[in-house]
C-alpha cells in the first residue's frame, strides 16, 4: 500500500505509524455520518481497507435521563422513558412501570395485562423493522427499505390509536395504562397486521436469498457465543449466537408464561443470522398479538390503589377526597416504601433493565437504567476488528444502536 | 435457584457475604461484600457449577450521601442457564474513591466501570481504558454524585486539534 501513495503526497494530518510492512491510516468516522444512523463516533485505524482497530465514542446524545428521574416523582420519570428506545417506547414504557410496580409491591389489571403485552408486541415489531429496514436501505436495498417502513407505518398509525401518540406514547403509569384500547381494535390490528405480514413475505422474497445481500451479511461482524456472554450481549445479537435468552422465557413477567411463541436463534453470530433473528421474531410477536387479542377480557385498565394510582378525573373533580388524593400524588408523589428492586424486561434489543431506589420519599432515590445496546456496543470492537470498512455499516445496522438508549 | 437458595449458596462460598435486608430488597437475592478480595470473590460467584453467574448484566453505583460509605457499587449479576440472578454491592468510603476493576471476570465490566468512573468519579483499579465515555474529557465533576447541583453550566470547550490530541490514546495491548 506505501508504494501506492508517495510520501510527500500524504497528506500531513494522518499520523503514521510502524506497523510493519505497510502504513496505519487513522481516521475518523461520524459523529453525522451519513451512511449510519444514530450519532456515534468511530475512531478507526486501518490498513488500507482492513480494519485494525476501532475506537467507538458514544455520548453525543447524553441528556442525563438518570439525573432528570431523581428530580420528579416516579410517574414524571414515564416520559424520559419513552424516549430512550424511541423506535419501541411502549415496550420502555412497559419495562419502566414493571419495575416501579415491582418496587411498590402492586400489580396492575388483568387487562391492563393483556394491554402492555399487545402495545409491547408492536413496538418490538416496529422496533424490528426499523432495524431490519434501515439495515437493508443502507445496504442499498432501498426498496425493501421503503416497504418495511410502509409497514411500520401501519403499526405506528394502530400506536396511534392506542396512546394517542406515535413515538411519545406516554402510555403506562404506575399501576396500569392510562386509556383502554380503541373499540374498532381488532380491525385496526388485522388490517396493520395483514399489512405487515404481506410486507415481510415479500422481503423475504427480496433480501434473504438475495446474492448482494448475503454477500454482505454471511460471516461478517461475527462473535462466538462464550464472547457475546462475557461481553454481556442479549436480544437478537445473543440469540443469534445460539444462546436462546429471552427475558419473556427466562424469568416471564406479566403475561408471557400464557402465550404459545418460540424463541428463533442462530448459529453463526453474524450479521445474517442477527438479521434472520429479527425477521422471525417478527412473526413470533405477531401470534402473541393475535393469542392476547383473543385472550384479553373485560374489566378496569388502571388498579384501584389511593397510594400510588391518580384516581379518576370524575373522582377528582367532583369530590374533595379525590381532589386532595390527587393533589398528594402530584405534588408530593407516589410515597415508595424505602427499597431497591432490579427489574428486567425483553427490549427490542435485548435485555432492559431498571434497578430502582426509593429512599421513602415520594421521588426516585436512583433511577438506573441498562441499556441493551450500550453493552452490545462495547462488543463492537472486537466483531469489526479484521473487516473492512464496508462492513461498519452492516454491522452497526445489525446492532440497532439507538442513540436515545445507549447515551440515555 | 431460588433467591433464598442462591443466598444460602453463596453464604456457603463467601463468609464474609452480608445478606441485605428482605423488605428492602422485595424478595431478590441480594448480597454486601467487602471491597478487600471482591474480585476473587467474584470469580468464585461466575465460577461456581451451582451458581452459574455467567452474565454481568450491569454495573453501576448509588451516592447514598451522608451514609457511610457513602458509595455503593452494585452489580447485577444472571445466571443464564440455572435462571437466577444476584445483585451484589461494594461499597466505598467517600475519601478513598477506588475499588479493583471486575474486567478480569467479565469484559461487560468494562464499558459499565467506564460510565461509573464518568458518573460517579470512581476509580476502577486496574481497569484497561478507564476514560469517559458518555462525557467529554474536559468535563468537570462527576453529575450523578448527589452533590452535583442539576443547573450547574460548563463552558464551551475549544475544538481538540486531532494531531496535537489524538482521539485513540490507547497504545498499550493492541
Amino acid at each position: 500500500m506505501a508504494s501506492l501513495i508517495p510520501g510527500s503526497m500524504r497528506p500531513a494530518r494522518f499520523e503514521e505509524t510502524d506497523h510493519g510492512e505497510s502504513d496505519v491510516l487513522e481516521i475518523q468516522m461520524g459523529p453525522s455520518h451519513p451512511a449510519s444512523h444514530g450519532t456515534v463516533k468511530f475512531n478507526l485505524r486501518l490498513d488500507g481497507e482492513t480494519i485494525l482497530d476501532v475506537d467507538v465514542e458514544i455520548g453525543y446524545l447524553h441528556r442525563g435521563f438518570e439525573k432528570m428521574c431523581e428530580q420528579g416523582t416516579w410517574n414524571h420519570c414515564v416520559p424520559y422513558a419513552d424516549r430512550l428506545n424511541y423506535a419501541s417506547p411502549i415496550l420502555n414504557n412497559v419495562g419502566f412501570a414493571l419495575a416501579v410496580e415491582q418496587l411498590a409491591g402492586i400489580e396492575c389489571p388483568e387487562r391492563a395485562k393483556y394491554i402492555r403485552v399487545i402495545g409491547g408486541e408492536i413496538s418490538r415489531i416496529t422496533d424490528h423493522l426499523t432495524c431490519l429496514g434501515m439495515a437493508a436501505s443502507e445496504i442499498g436495498a432501498i426498496s425493501a427499505g421503503f416497504y418495511m417502513l410502509e409497514a411500520r407505518e401501519y403499526l405506528y398509525d394502530l400506536v396511534e390509536a392506542i396512546t394517542g401518540a406515535r413515538l411519545t406514547v406516554t402510555y403506562c403509569r404506575l399501576g396500569g395504562v392510562v386509556k383502554d384500547l380503541p373499540p374498532d381494535m381488532r380491525e385496526r390490528l388485522d388490517f396493520a397486521l395483514k399489512h405487515t405480514r404481506s410486507v415481510m413475505a415479500d422481503c423475504d422474497r427480496l433480501l434473504s436469498r438475495n446474492r448482494i445481500f448475503l454477500d454482505r451479511m454471511v460471516g461478517v461482524g461475527g462473535i462466538d457465543a462464550q464472547a457475546a456472554l462475557d461481553y454481556g450481549l442479549t436480544g437478537p445479537l445473543l440469540r443469534a449466537t445460539g444462546v436462546a435468552y429471552d427475558v419473556r422465557k427466562h424469568a416471564p413477567y406479566l403475561l408471557y408464561d400464557r402465550f404459545d411463541f418460540e424463541v428463533p436463534t442462530g448459529a453463526n453470530g453474524d450479521n445474517y443470522d442477527r438479521y434472520m433473528v429479527r425477521f422471525r421474531e417478527i412473526e413470533q410477536s405477531m401470534r402473541i398479538i393475535d393469542q392476547a387479542m383473543a385472550q384479553i377480557p373485560d374489566g378496569p385498565v388502571m388498579a384501584n390503589d389511593p397510594r400510588f394510582v391518580l384516581p379518576p378525573k370524575q373522582e377528582v373533580y367532583n369530590s374533595i377526597e379525590g381532589l386532595m388524593n390527587h393533589f398528594k400524588l402530584v405534588i408530593e408523589g407516589q410515597k415508595i416504601p424505602a427499597g431497591e428492586v432490579y427489574s428486567a424486561s425483553e427490549g427490542g434489543n435485548g435485555e432492559l433493565g431498571f434497578y430502582l431506589v426509593s429512599d421513602g420519599s415520594g421521588r426516585p432515590y436512583r433511577v438506573r437504567c441498562r441499556p441493551p445496546c450500550f453493552y452490545a456496543m462495547a462488543a463492537l470492537p472486537d466483531m469489526l476488528r479484521g473487516e473492512m470498512i464496508a462492513d461498519i455499516i452492516t454491522t452497526f445496522g445489525q446492532i440497532n444502536m439507538i442513540g436515545g438508549e445507549c447515551d440515555r | 435457584m431460588t433467591p433464598d437458595a442462591v443466598l444460602a449458596r453463596v453464604h456457603t462460598l463467601l463468609p464474609t457475604a452480608v445478606s441485605a435486608a428482605p423488605e428492602l430488597a422485595r424478595g431478590q437475592a441480594v448480597v454486601t461484600l467487602p471491597r478487600e478480595g471482591m474480585v476473587e470473590a467474584l470469580r468464585t460467584l461466575r465460577t461456581d457449577p451451582e451458581l452459574d453467574l455467567s452474565l454481568l448484566s450491569d454495573v453501576t453505583v448509588v451516592d447514598y450521601r451522608g451514609r457511610t460509605p457513602r458509595f455503593e457499587v452494585v452489580y447485577q449479576l444472571n445466571s443464564l442457564a440455572k435462571r437466577h440472578r444476584l445483585r451484589v454491592k461494594v461499597g466505598v468510603p467517600e475519601d478513598d474513591t477506588t475499588i479493583p476493576s471486575a474486567t478480569a471476570v467479565w469484559r461487560s465490566a468494562n464499558w459499565g466501570e467506564r460510565e461509573a468512573y464518568d458518573m460517579f468519579g470512581i476509580r476502577f483499579e486496574g481497569h484497561p481504558d478507564l476514560r469517559r465515555i458518555l462525557l467529554y474529557p474536559e468535563f468537570e465533576g462527576h453529575p450523578l454524585r448527589k452533590d452535583y447541583p442539576l443547573n450547574l453550566r460548563h463552558p464551551l470547550v475549544p475544538e481538540r486539534d486531532p494531531i496535537a490530541t489524538p482521539w485513540h490514546p490507547r497504545t498499550e495491548g493492541r
